[in-house]
């Protein structure tokens, strides 16, 4: 793709209609999440009619109001299950889920496991910052421990739940990590995971300066930029290190890439199966 | 077609594949599950689709999500769910999605009494989910009525574009009572609104002047060429979010605005002797059928007594009760529940015209209960 029709690609995928500027603050890397979506639907030269974009509640939770798809923000943590039911009646669709770590694993933990065990096929996009970006930075279940948040103001005491380990758990069909500073790398799992039959899921490494690194003094969004990029290791590096080493190691990269059937195609066999037996 | 012994819930599943329901979600709860069930089995025979989510909250949304996609949509289940559903049915009304949902009421609240009958759900019917919205509930009181008014649901659910429930009971769940339903060909369906404009041009929250279809712009499915947004906040005629007033108050004036200017058709009722009589019954669901039971006696005995049966029991058919109550010096409530739908018919003919029969304990009102009470009131007349 030339670098010329790629400096297009916003005009021809963001809502005109729609008046900008948009909801997030500046230097958030939810915009850049958007950016690189858009990009890999483009690449997969997809016809906007056939795309659809679902989200829950949050800051993550607006990005579909700005893009030219079909467009649906629902409620706090169940746009999977919307989701699930727009795949089942309009399977030749694909369908975007984006969500937020809380939205996506919190509220909505539950619809998380099972649509991925039932494979319906969904790019799931999960905006890590491992807060609570649009109530103030209270924490996740993504928060690191010992961190300090609106709602652990003495130190945060639980695990983080790993989204991209849990995703192959629960039995995803693609699964990849990677950050918004690895625009490029993220761009192509979107694609992937995008162009997947099975249920596929990309999780993004953010950060939200505006709360949790506010309140943990990170610095600039510059800082936590680099931050993402010296704290980072393709999942090809992790292999090298020492537990010790890895520890506080975000690992890219694909944990997942599997055939598994996916569910509305299944279920048009069972169609089949019920309209023979129902023949006199 | 020929008769056939079935279960009110088995009536409702037919009835919502005779209206061209083509989707259904749902998780197992009794006195609901039936319905279920037999979707499953049927849906798949007409190209329908059936998935039992992992929850009610994940049910509901799934039915929104297939409606927008275009399909007739329906879940089903009991106090416990409903209650679960509640957000995602504001949802719906926030963002005008046809879809039905049927809540198979037992004894609550909590768990209660898995088996045992009730009509504690009425209120919740009305005002479960947070803020103002309209909504329309359906109460039938046997089972050839459920597969009517499961038809009915949907066709208003589609005409309004606006969630529709169905407030069915355990004992009209499970009851099984010979019935012959109609063909299909014989029904009359509502089909959503195809919009007449281009793309560019839709609004699909526009707010109409008026029209044929008053205050109720055409819902395009996804996936045909009109792409648009759909959100829970509050938004402007092209779904963008909005949080100007003078864009809020139109939307709100236009979605109770497409429910009040229709209620001919939309309320449904039935009545008998109301002209000469001097009590009137007031009843809904499972409990007419004791009601009726009691008029009839008590008619037998030379009393005049009249009957009004509510099936759209939301919006609440307040001139309908009005008129019915006028001349009459008493009218008798009789709810399995501590006294719900009583609350409006007293706001409208008055708390001392009313009697309240109630029993919330699982057990049926029996006749003679209403009976009593109506001879009671003879005395006092
Ligand atoms: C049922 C419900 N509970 C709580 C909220 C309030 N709420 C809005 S956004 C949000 C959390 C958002 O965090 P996350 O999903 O991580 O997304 P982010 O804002 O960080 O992108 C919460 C709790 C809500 N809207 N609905
Ligand atoms: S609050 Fe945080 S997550 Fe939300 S837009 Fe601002 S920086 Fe981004």
């Amino acid at each position: 793709m030339s670098e010329r029709s790629q400096s297009l690609v916003h005009r021809r995928y963001l809502r005109h209609s729609k008046k900008f500027p948009n909801v997030w603050c500046a230097g958030c890397g939810i915009g850049i999440v958007l950016g690189a979506i858009i990009r890999a639907v483009d690449t997969l030269a997809l016809d906007k009619n056939d795309v659809a974009m679902i989200s829950g509640i949050g800051c993550t939770g607006r990005m579909p109001v700005y893009v030219d798809f079909n467009t649906m923000h629902t409620t706090h943590g169940r746009a999977l299950a919307f989701a699930t039911g727009l795949k089942m009646v309009k399977p030749g669709m694909k369908v975007i889920v984006v969500m937020g770590d809380g939205d996506a694993l919190a509220i909505g933990g539950n619809h998380f496991i099972h649509a991925a065990r039932r494979n319906v096929g969904l790019a799931a996009v999960v905006v890590n910052n491992a807060t609570y970006g649009m109530t103030g930075g209270q924490h996740s279940p993504t928060t690191p421990w010992g961190i300090q948040t609106a709602t652990t103001p003495y130190g945060h005491i639980e695990q983080q739940f790993p989204i991209s380990e849990l995703a192959v758990t629960a039995g995803a069909s693609f699964v990849a990590r990677s950050t918004v500073y690895h625009v490029r790398e993220l761009e192509k799992y979107l694609a992937r995971a995008i162009d997947k039959e099975g249920f596929s899921l990309v999780e993004a490494i953010a950060y939200c300066h505006t709360t949790m690194g506010r309140i943990n003094r990170w610095g600039t969004t510059s800082d936590m930029m680099r931050h993402l990029k010296e704290h980072s290791v393709t999942s090809r590096q992790a292999k090298e290190m020492s537990p010790e080493e890895r520890r506080d190691m975000i690992v890219r990269g694909v944990f997942a890439d599997r055939d598994i059937p996916e569910y509305t195609q299944l279920y048009d066999q069972i169609i089949e199966r019920a309209q023979q037996e129902a023949l006199p | 077609m020929t008769a056939r012994l079935m279960q009110g819930d088995e009536a409702c599943a037919e009835g919502a594949v005779a209206a061209g329901c083509r989707f259904f979600a749902g998780y197992p709860i009794t006195p609901a599950t039936e319905i279920a069930e037999t979707l499953s089995r049927l849906l798949p025979r007409v190209g329908g689709k059936f998935i039992q989510m992992e929850d009610e909250i994940a049910s509901i949304a799934a039915v929104i999500g297939a409606s927008v996609g275009g399909a007739k949509a329906l879940t089903a289940t009991s106090g416990p769910g409903f209650s679960l559903m509640q957000e995602n049915i504001g949802y719906a009304a926030m963002a005008e999605i046809p879809c039905v949902i049927v809540n198979v009421q037992r004894l609550g609240p909590s768990t209660g009494r898995p088996t045992s009958p009730a009509q504690g759900d009425v209120m919740q019917a009305r005002w479960g989910t947070h803020g103002d919205y309209p909504v329309i509930a359906l109460a039938p009181w046997t089972v050839r009525e459920t597969f009517d008014l499961t038809v009915q649901a949907f066709n208003l659910s589609e005409r309004y574009r606006t969630p529709v429930i169905l407030l069915m009971d355990e004992l009209i769940g499970h009851m099984r009572e010979q019935v012959r339903l109609p063909d299909a060909d014989t029904l009359e369906l509502a089909r959503r609104t195809e919009t007449r404009v281009p793309p560019r041009w839709y609004k699909p929250f526009e707010n109409f002047p008026d029209g044929p279809n008053v205050n109720v712009p055409p819902l395009v499915p996804f996936g045909e060429g009109y792409r648009y947004h759909i959100t829970g906040l509050h938004h402007d005629e092209r779904g963008y979010p909005t949080d100007r007033p003078d864009e809020i108050r139109p939307w709100l004036d236009r979605v109770f605005g497409k429910i009040e200017r229709s209620l001919s058709d939309i309320l449904l009722y039935e009545e008998d002797g109301i002209e000469d009589a001097n009590i009137l019954v007031i009843a809904y669901g499972s409990t007419a059928r004791a009601a009726r039971h009691a008029v009839k006696q008590a008619r037998t005995r030379g009393s005049r007594v009249g009957f009004l049966r509510l099936k759209t029991i939301w919006p609440f058919a307040e001139e309908v009760v009005e008129r019915a109550a006028a001349r009459l010096h008493r009218v008798v409530v009789p709810e399995l529940n501590r006294g719900q739908l009583v609350l409006e018919v007293e706001r409208v003919v008055g708390r001392q015209k009313v009697r309240r029969v109630n029993r919330a304990d699982g057990e049926m009102i029996r006749p003679s209960e209403i009976l009593a009470v109506i001879e009671d009131l003879e005395g006092a007349v």
